[in-house]
């Protein structure tokens, strides 16, 4: 166990070597010079010769300061020495760490994705099985159609339906459209501020969960069902068990196996995801950082999320694996070779 | 020698001449009905397996019907007539204006900035036949801004009064070619890759896996984000962008199939005639690996233009001027009473999605041998 746990996080260090290269390829090879955002702001108020000097000098000065008069593979590596010892650049717009930047937003991100989980957990998973315990009955039909659109629903229209008419005085004021918390949550009590956050983040969680939840939900029938046909089950009903422990007992164990691998693949995604809906409900976390940072083409923080993300992700494999011997003791670490 | 060759005939004719046959000297009914079943192919069991679903079938049509829109999309929704008599003259602007953009036909210097519209209100023009939606989707109208569905503007219009049809009709050409140009170059990088990894194994297989699990773990939605947003937002990035990222899926499910193909018979036959990899891949190995990446290519279309949507909902669509369902969606967030904007783009959208996903479901379940009776 252990050796494997090595061996996985020795692999991480090509892995995250081709990350950082791509990203880094990606946001260095861009046209135009990265100087421009920072001094296009000032740009504007000079107009005259002596000025446009400046500016050319302001640019040699940010140029030197963010490392950008090296060649490409010395920024590189001066890059990832830099990312080793913990320091991830400063932004280009505010000249602030980009951890900092990142580290203050995660908080509500985690918030959000950790609600999602919840809901996505506790509900898809007994929807799945209760489906496929009773296929072909009036509700595992109606819940497989549901379940389908709800798969297809693009997040952002569902978003722009609940903001136009269920966060709008023209139709519906039911929820406030934007932020996580209301101007004057510090005075509210303890009820009052419990009702304000949920109130704020009951549109978001579950616009970020609809997808997912689908296809967990969707994965956990059709998983379900594979086992249902197996010939144990079989014995287990022969044995004369009742049909709620053969579904409870001996199916869900085995079924939830495959369910266990899409944690690691339902976290990208939900990186990935949150931009748009932290974008749509003005909600500040990463998601919205990552988005204002490609408008402002603020590639250290860019570069910094892309890496963070890719290795969240990475790691949430990893925890994943280990999680699925757990569950499946039939699966051999040694052999396992990436 | 000879004997034993002599031998060898009598046994085969005497075989073929050994089928059964009814006292009449033709052939049993089983018989007549196993040949049909030999002449029967797979793809045409897939086919009849695929018409049977009744969904993915609606979904084909409902394919096939937006394609239909998004080539005749000047012919459907245009700011000049189709048919058009001025001055004596017969006039087909709509033609003309394809003519005019290849060069064949040059418009008269007088007209070519006329606005047919302004003529027929006149009544200058002496016979005229309007496209169905007589609107183009870049024709700006301030003063008809935000009018709800009414009139002429049969969904509407938007905030600098484009006509919300007219931009649905226009945009899915852009949702469509970007689907399958998307997915095309998703499916070919997938397939190329994919096909090595399992053909070749070893090494080859190690690396190009390792590639896959690598590009797994970026958020894919982010990466594009920032590709389209620093290296311009013209339609070919797009495509590229969401093409060279969402290959991973086709490649592994590549894999796969070429792992069970690749140890069969008749490939040990190909290799040991001494046909080249190249060739062995390309004839012998890829035509029977092929049937599931159809399905994945219904799928990828369908994410695809999902993805297009969401980039040209965020601001990063096509260009500015072009009218995409996204920016179309993106809209109704700064109207607040419009709820035309909100329903209408979004519906295209979920409803180009949806038909794609049950296309790529009722593919994967004719594929199925299980499921078939």
């Amino acid at each position: 166990m252990t050796e494997y746990v090595i061996k996985r996080i020795l692999l991480f260090i090509p892995t995250l070597i081709i990350i950082t290269m791509i990203t880094f390829l990606v946001c260095r090879l861009a046209p135009g010079d990265p100087t421009e955002m920072k001094i296009g702001a000032t740009q504007e108020a000079q107009k005259t010769d002596a000025k446009n000097q400046m500016t050319e000098q302001a640019k040699e000065f940010y140029k030197k300061k963010f490392g950008l008069d090296k060649p490409l593979p010395i920024q590189y590596f001066i890059w990832i020495g830099n990312m080793l010892q913990g320091d991830f650049g400063n932004s280009f717009k505010d000249n602030r760490p980009v951890l900092d930047k990142i580290t203050e937003r995660l908080p509500v991100s985690i918030t959000i994705s950790f609600l999602s989980f919840m809901l996505i957990y506790t509900i898809a998973i007994p929807i799945g099985i209760y489906s496929a315990a009773r296929q072909y009955s009036l509700l595992d039909r109606s819940t497989t159609v549901l379940l389908f659109i709800l798969y297809s629903l693009p997040n952002f229209w569902v978003a722009t339906l609940a903001i136009v008419f269920l966060c709008n005085v023209e139709y519906l004021k039911i929820f406030p459209t934007a932020g996580i918390r209301s101007e004057n949550f510090d005075t509210l009590g303890s009820f009052d501020k419990f009702k304000d956050l949920f109130m704020h983040l009951f549109l978001p969680v579950t616009v970020t969960s609809l997808a997912a939840f689908a296809f967990l939900s969707r994965q956990m029938r059709s998983s379900m069902l594979e086992v249902i046909r197996q010939d144990y089950i079989r014995t287990a009903r022969a044995k004369g068990l009742s049909e709620r422990k053969v579904i409870m007992k001996h199916a869900l164990r085995n079924s939830l196996i495959p369910i266990i691998t899409l944690i690691g693949g339902l976290l990208p995604a939900m990186v990935g995801g949150s931009i748009i809906v932290e974008t749509i409900f003005s909600i500040p976390g990463i998601g919205q950082l990552a988005f204002q940072a490609i408008l402002d083409r603020d590639y250290p923080l860019i570069m910094a999320e892309l890496v963070i993300a890719s290795l969240l992700t990475v790691v949430g494999i990893l925890v994943v694996d280990i999680l699925y011997s757990f569950v499946d003791p039939r699966i051999a670490f040694t052999k396992k070779t990436a | 020698m000879d004997q034993e060759k002599e031998f060898l005939e009598k046994e085969i004719i005497g075989k073929k001449t050994e089928v059964d046959t009814d006292t009449n000297g033709n052939l049993t009914k089983d018989q007549i009905e196993s040949q049909q079943e030999v002449g029967v192919s797979y793809w045409s069991l897939v086919k009849h397996q695929f018409k049977k679903n009744k969904l993915a079938m609606i979904s084909f049509y409902i394919v096939s019907i937006l394609i239909v829109i998004a080539v005749t999309a000047d012919f459907l929704a245009s700011s000049k007539p189709l048919y058009a008599v001025y001055k004596g003259e017969t006039y087909f602007p709509v033609i003309k204006d394809y003519m005019n953009d290849v060069g064949i036909n040059k418009w008269d210097a007088s007209l070519i900035n006329v606005n047919w519209k302004e003529l027929d209100n006149q009544n200058k023009l002496e016979s005229v036949i309007w496209t169905p939606v007589p609107y183009g989707s870049r024709e700006i109208d301030l003063s008809n801004a935000l009018s709800p569905p009414a009139g002429d503007h049969y969904l509407g219009t938007d905030g600098i009064g484009r006509d919300l049809l007219a931009g649905l009709i226009h945009g899915s050409r852009v949702s469509l070619s970007v689907g399958f140009i998307a997915a095309g170059i998703a499916l070919l990088i997938g397939i190329v890759l994919g096909s090595m990894a399992g053909f070749f194994g070893g090494k080859v297989d190690l690396i190009i896996m390792r590639f896959v699990e690598i590009m797994v773990t970026f958020p894919l939605f982010f990466l594009i984000i920032t590709i389209v947003a620093i290296y311009g937002s013209s339609i070919w990035f797009i495509m590229a962008a969401i093409g060279l990222t969402t290959w991973t899926g086709d490649a592994k499910l590549i894999r796969g199939e070429v792992l069970k193909v690749r140890n069969m018979e008749y490939i040990t036959a190909a290799n040991s005639m001494g046909l080249p990899n190249k060739q062995i891949i390309l004839r012998h190995v890829l035509p029977n690996a092929i049937a599931p990446v159809l399905v994945s290519g219904a799928f990828a279309i369908a994410g695809a233009i999902l993805t297009e949507a969401g980039l040209s909902y965020l601001g990063f669509g096509v260009s500015a001027t072009t009218v995409t369902w996204g920016s179309l969606l993106n809209e109704a967030r700064s109207a607040s009473n419009a709820w035309w904007l909100a329903i209408f783009p979004g519906v295209m959208i979920f409803i180009a999605v949806v038909t794609y996903n049950l296309i790529g479901e009722g593919l994967r379940d004719a594929l199925d041998p299980r499921l078939r009776d």
